[in-house]
């Protein structure tokens, strides 16, 4: 019987990871902690409105007898969150998150970290596919990157000093998917696929329903170190545009980049830096480690941006079907908490 | 962190190739290739160039082989020559990944157009990947940007063979090494000096030459594979021996460039 804590249960991964592991009879307990609301439908979850302070953390850790805890809070996109609130998240954030696991009487087993492949950054002179064991040539380019790097080099650190701690790290690639919104899926959703004029980058992307499917595997079978969470297959980003059906349009010039993205973001077109690093060099990643793990992705990325497509080409129907059905979190409490509600197979 | 190639067994776990695809991971496009390979490659190798090859059938035709070869010219023609001649000549054609500078990756155009015919990039990761896991052929040119930037005055005298990363990456993977003998490439674009324009374009170098192909005519001799499975365990670990071997496969190509240009009549009609 697993007893799992989820730290960023208002994020995207946090919920949807807690509604995979409810459906799971082996795991008897799942207890989610955010400073804000879930934002889905969540049954026998239990939801702690707390931040990242580790005092508080580690006191829930202790009462509820946790032994895994599943960390999905990382910011890894610079569009949702300012730079300071990522560093908080990231740096800061995973601290506290370890050292609420971490001391001599711990019951904490298991740690899975949420990371992500900007922690190889994108180079001139990267290797084709990055495998778990590289370091990147460089320092880290963006305040993003280094937030990142240094958030997986803290996990590292608590699993060298925790060695009966299960540590697993999952870096992931891109994800895409229809719930998702990330700058690629705003990139991937215009009209045209914009790109840097004379780069055609390599791209990796994986399904979201393949990152909640990882982030599983890691919490019911044990993973200790470090795997890269990509799908098979290295699409360049031309093929990408015609896999979705649109042109690539080279928006960007090489020369001046960061110049012209300036201009097209008072267009309300908004490329980070981290993205347009990948839209110059583009990254591959080594996935190998983690199907040798016994983890089986369910989609290439190929399929996964096919399946993406068809998103794409529903998305202004969906949009114009009226409002989708919205969770209503206080009805939910109230039907499984009330005393008033009655319970079948009560009397 | 404690070990840098992947464990053997990891080969088992390689992605599927999906057929429905062009591009392989590496970024090479069937279809770029393709054309590039009816057009220019086929007119170059046929009639500009009037290829001669010889020992075609030292290229194995299984497994991964290192083949190593001199290198020349502003824009050098001799690795799209030696695809061609595995392609043309072997008994069972087999794609060829060259190894290019990580120059070629940062720059606009040739970052797009260089993968799609088969260059990528020369990382050690990838030569093994290649060599290794992927049981390919990899062509590399240990003189890299020292052998083509030679003045034509300096034609045909080897540069040093790198610091033996060639050597160390076919132990690695335990692949033989066939060295290549070129000889036309010099007289195809030879370069006579260079300009100092090199920072205001960021080319790797800015030299004086022709801005076409002369029509020198090319002989590429293929000699006897050098197995690198025969120095006991890790033989990379043993500075001294891979700077051996790498001397002895430097000497060999130009032992046999000597003989070849001391046979030729002509620069242009061999």
């Amino acid at each position: 019987m697993k007893r799992v804590l989820i730290t960023g249960l208002s994020s995207y991964w946090g919920c949807r990871l807690a509604q995979e592991l409810e459906k799971d009879p082996a795991i008897e307990t799942i207890i989610g902690v955010s400073p804000d609301d879930p934002t889905m439908a969540l049954e026998r979850t239990e939801f702690v409105r707390v931040g990242t302070h580790h005092g508080l953390l580690r006191r829930i850790v202790q009462a509820a007898e946790i032994d895994t805890v599943v960390d999905t809070r990382l910011v890894v996109d610079s569009r949702g969150a300012s730079g300071r609130e990522a560093h908080e998240q990231n740096v800061i954030g995973t601290m506290n998150v370890l050292a609420a696991c971490g001391g001599p009487d711990s019951p904490v087993r298991k740690v899975v970290f949420k990371s992500s492949a900007h922690y190889y950054g994108c180079e001139r002179d990267d290797p084709s596919f990055f495998t778990e064991e590289m370091r990147r040539p460089h320092p880290p380019r963006t305040r993003l990157e280094s937030d990142i790097v240094e958030a997986d080099d803290a996990v590292r650190g608590f699993a060298e000093r925790n060695p009966g701690v299960t540590v697993t790290t999952l870096r992931f690639c891109n994800g895409l998917g229809p719930d998702l919104r990330t700058s690629h899926t705003a990139l991937l959703s215009l009209p045209v696929v914009p790109g840097i004029l004379g780069f055609d980058p390599r791209y990796q992307f994986i399904h979201e329903d393949d990152i909640v499917g990882a982030l599983r595997h890691a919490v019911v079978s044990d993973l200790p170190g470090i795997y890269n969470a990509a799908p098979d297959g290295v699409l360049i980003l031309s093929e990408v545009a015609s896999l979705l059906g649109k042109p690539y349009l080279p928006l960007l010039p090489p020369w001046g980049t960061s110049l012209a993205s300036t201009a097209l973001g008072l267009a309300r077109l908004r490329i980070p830096e981290e993205v347009r690093r990948q839209l110059r060099y583009g990254r591959g990643l080594d996935n190998r480690r983690l199907k040798q793990a016994g983890y089986r992705f369910q989609l290439t990325s190929r399929e996964t941006v096919q399946a993406f497509a068809e998103v794409l080409r529903l998305a202004p129907l969906r949009a114009s079907a009226g409002a989708p059905y919205r969770y209503e979190r206080e009805v939910e409490e109230f039907l499984r908490w009330s005393p008033s509600v009655r319970r079948r197979g009560e009397s | 962190m404690k070990q840098l190639s992947a464990p053997a067994d990891h080969r088992a776990y390689l992605p599927a190739v999906e057929p429905e695809r062009q591009v392989t991971d590496w970024g090479r496009s069937e279809r770029v290739e393709g054309v590039m390979d009816r057009t220019v490659y086929d007119f170059l190798y046929h009639y500009w160039f009037r290829v001669e090859a010889e020992g075609i059938e030292h290229v194995p035709s299984s497994g991964g082989a290192l083949l190593v070869s001199n290198h020349a010219g502003a824009l050098p023609p001799d690795a799209a020559m030696i695809a061609k001649a595995i392609k043309e000549e072997h008994s069972r054609p087999r794609p060829l990944h060259m190894t290019v500078e990580h120059f070629f990756k940062g720059y606009p155009w040739l970052s797009m157009l260089v993968p799609k015919v088969g260059g990528v990039p020369a990382h050690p990761a990838n030569v093994h990947r290649l060599l290794y896991d992927e049981e390919q052929l990899v062509l590399v040119f240990p003189e890299g940007a020292k052998g083509t930037e030679k003045l034509y005055k300096d034609r045909y005298r080897l540069r040093r063979f790198g610091r033996g990363g060639f050597v160390e990456a076919a132990m690695r993977a335990k692949a033989p090494i066939v060295p290549i003998a070129v000889v036309g490439a010099e007289e195809a674009q030879p370069i006579f000096a260079h300009l100092p324009l090199r920072r205001l374009t960021g080319l790797l170098y800015a030299p004086l030459a022709p801005l076409v192909y002369l029509p020198a005519k090319f002989f590429i001799r293929f000699l006897e594979p050098i197995p690198t499975d025969v120095y006991g365990e890790e033989p990379w670990l043993d500075a001294g021996l891979v700077q051996t071997v790498a001397e002895d496969v430097r000497a060999r190509i130009q032992e046999e460039l000597y003989e070849m240009l001391a046979r030729r009549r002509s620069a242009w009609l061999g």
